[in-house]
């Protein structure tokens, strides 16, 4: 099978609208997350990652004017906004050609234009716009993709299975490229449903923590460039060594409580890039800080052997952004393994997790080959990837 | 690799089809609650979690459960067994069951068991729970039923991840209307049944995904 090479990538959360700006965040501790009065969204003050408003006109206006189009920015919505910036930032850093039938567009979302349910938006916006498929050719038709985009929506490992979607066409032959994004945006929608199950924490969550208190959420949207070929004139190429998906089959909100699916799929993710566990040196764990969630997680790790192996959460930071959550913590291992640098797992203090994991507490530099990037959700899904720097 | 179609269950207009067999048909108009309600109980299927689903799930759980009475994957190692299903409306149906709870501040009343199922692939999670399947799992979202997306995320599954079985299909409920049909694919080659009233596999392509959905 042939390679996938990543060849260029963009986060755009309340840190930043693009990858170097929220490293840059993370590697200084800023805490994205925030205490938000904001009674369209909840009826009390909440914790929640935002997408700075006034910036993203901004950048979303001089995306119209680099693309030349003329249309109003008050036709598209604000998920479709975030999404329009992120890919034109990945395609400015790349040449691929877009409208032979060999580039595909892949998006990844869980709730898509969900806020359009509101009765706010009934006249501003045509009901279609709520399907996924939709919301998919509003994006693909803005940069002329021609062939019909693939959407994929699969709770909380959306993003990663996208990633693994893309790569399976493209090792497969199907395809050469793919521009990969995904987004959700922080919605009355999905805050009261999480705020049902009694899952989000009163502050900034901290994921491992032995005082972790539940999970926040956090608006946010990445793309990346999966390629069959290398990026021309970069030494350390980064490709997607492995990956695999599972099922737990056991529960649809509550996840495994031994771990041992998540670790099938971490298993056969390093089968599949031919691994070991010593050969992995850093995991991008999905540590939503909700209890279960992390408890599942480390015996996971353990599982397959993983324990010494430097784990951090970026959700301390921009908190779960659902869709764009695998996507955008993709992004930042890689940035990881290109810098050599293992960032520090915000709220993070004293183990809280049955089986005692390396989760990282102050900023190191160390030589980095393979990073693992994890997650699990809804419905039972777990998925993992490796990429490795050669 | 030769793949094959060795099952298929289809149910829409009131008609339930397993392997071109008309298994269940309602002349009355019923609503789908009351419809796929009617079903469940010809079919004598015991598992009251069924009663808990949302719409989606209910129609994909009964559609994979009439297929996998009569074809066993129990020989499968359960990591082995993957499911592929796809649909258009996402999960808006439930969606709007979670909105009407939160859109009047006075009659405000967000509720988990509602919630949770605001997500397309809970119906992969019932699927799995109730027949024990671990493998590849994924959902798709397409404004029609695409055969051609589903057949290449199928087959790659055989070809380079290991699956040795999966179901694959369509499941498809927004207000009124409801669609699903579910395949089970596997490898050519498996022991042909002597029966003259059993189900003759198809070749797993395009085609005969499209010929299925169309034709019943």
């Amino acid at each position: 099978m042939r390679p996938v090479y990543i060849t260029a990538d963009n986060i755009i959360t309340s840190l930043g609208f693009n990858t170097s700006e929220n490293v840059r965040s993370i590697q200084n501790n800023v805490i994205g997350l925030k205490q938000i009065e904001d009674p369209s969204l909840y009826p009390s003050p909440i914790t929640l990652s935002r997408v700075n408003t006034p910036e993203l006109e901004l950048r979303f206006s001089e995306v119209l004017q680099k693309h030349q189009k003329n249309t109003a920015p008050v036709s598209y919505t604000r998920l479709e906004k975030i999404l329009l910036v992120s890919i034109s930032d990945v395609l400015s850093a790349s040449n691929i050609n877009l409208w032979n039938k060999r580039t595909l567009f892949v998006l990844s979302t869980t709730k898509g234009n969900i806020d359009l349910l509101e009765e706010r938006y009934k006249a501003q916006f045509n009901h279609r716009r709520i399907f996924l498929w939709e919301l998919a050719r509003v994006i693909g038709a803005f940069f002329g993709f021609t062939l019909p985009p693939v959407v994929i929506s699969n709770a909380c490992i959306s993003g990663i299975l996208a990633l693994i979607t893309a790569s399976r066409f493209i090792q497969s032959g199907l395809v050469d490229h793919a521009v990969v994004a995904g987004g959700d945006i922080a919605s009355e929608f999905v805050i009261t449903g999480f705020q049902s199950f009694q899952a989000i924490s009163p502050a900034p969550c901290k994921p491992f923590d032995l005082h972790r208190t539940g999970l926040s959420l956090g608006e946010g949207a990445g793309a990346m460039i999966l390629s069959a070929f290398p990026k021309p004139s970069v030494i350390d190429q980064i490709t997607i060594a492995g990956a695999a998906t599972t099922n737990d089959a056991n529960h649809i909100s509550g996840p495994s409580r031994t771990g041992e699916e998540l670790g099938i799929a971490i298993k056969k993710a390093m089968a599949a890039a031919n691994l070991t566990p010593a050969d992995i040196q850093y995991i991008s764990a999905h540590g939503t800080a909700t209890s279960y969630n992390d408890e599942m997680e480390s015996k996971a790790i353990a599982w397959c052997d993983l324990t010494k192996v430097p784990v951090n959460s970026f959700k301390g930071y921009w908190g779960h952004t659902l869709g764009a959550a695998g996507l955008i913590e993709s992004v930042a291992a890689i940035e990881s393994l290109k810098t050599n640098q293992l960032f520090v797992s915000a709220g993070y203090h004293e183990c809280g997790v049955p089986v005692p994991i390396n989760v990282i507490t102050k900023c190191e530099t160390k030589p980095l080959k393979h990073a693992l990037k994890m997650a699990s959700g809804f419905g039972g899904c777990n998925a993992a990837i490796i990429y490795q720097k050669s | 690799m030769d793949l094959i179609i060795s099952a298929y269950c289809q149910i829409h207009g009131n008609k339930v089809i397993v392997n071109d067999r008309l298994i269940y048909y309602q002349e009355n108009f019923l609503t789908f609650a009351d419809f796929i309600k009617s079903v469940y109980k010809q079919e004598q299927i015991n598992y009251p979690k069924f009663y808990k689903m949302d719409s989606i799930s209910k129609l994909g759980f009964l559609a994979a459960d009439l297929i996998l009475k009569q074809n066993t994957i129990s020989g499968y190692r359960n990591d082995s067994v993957g499911v592929v299903l796809a649909n258009s409306s996402s999960s808006l149906d439930t969606d709007i069951a979670h909105y009407d709870t939160i859109k009047d501040r006075l009659k405000y009343f967000p509720s988990p068991s509602v919630f949770v199922y605001t997500l397309p692939n809970i119906v992969v999670g019932e699927i799995c729970i109730k027949n024990k399947i671990k493998g590849e799992n994924v959902f798709l979202i397409s404004e029609t039923f695409d055969s051609t997306l589903l057949y290449n995320y199928t087959r790659q599954l055989f070809e380079n991840c290991g699956m040795e079985a999966c179901l694959c299909g369509w499941v498809e409920v927004l207000g009124s209307k409801y669609r699903t049909l579910i395949t089970l694919i596997e490898k050519s080659g498996l022991p042909m049944s002597d029966e003259i009233s059993k189900f003759r596999p198809l070749p797993f392509n395009q085609i005969n995904l499209d010929l299925i959905f169309e034709h019943n």
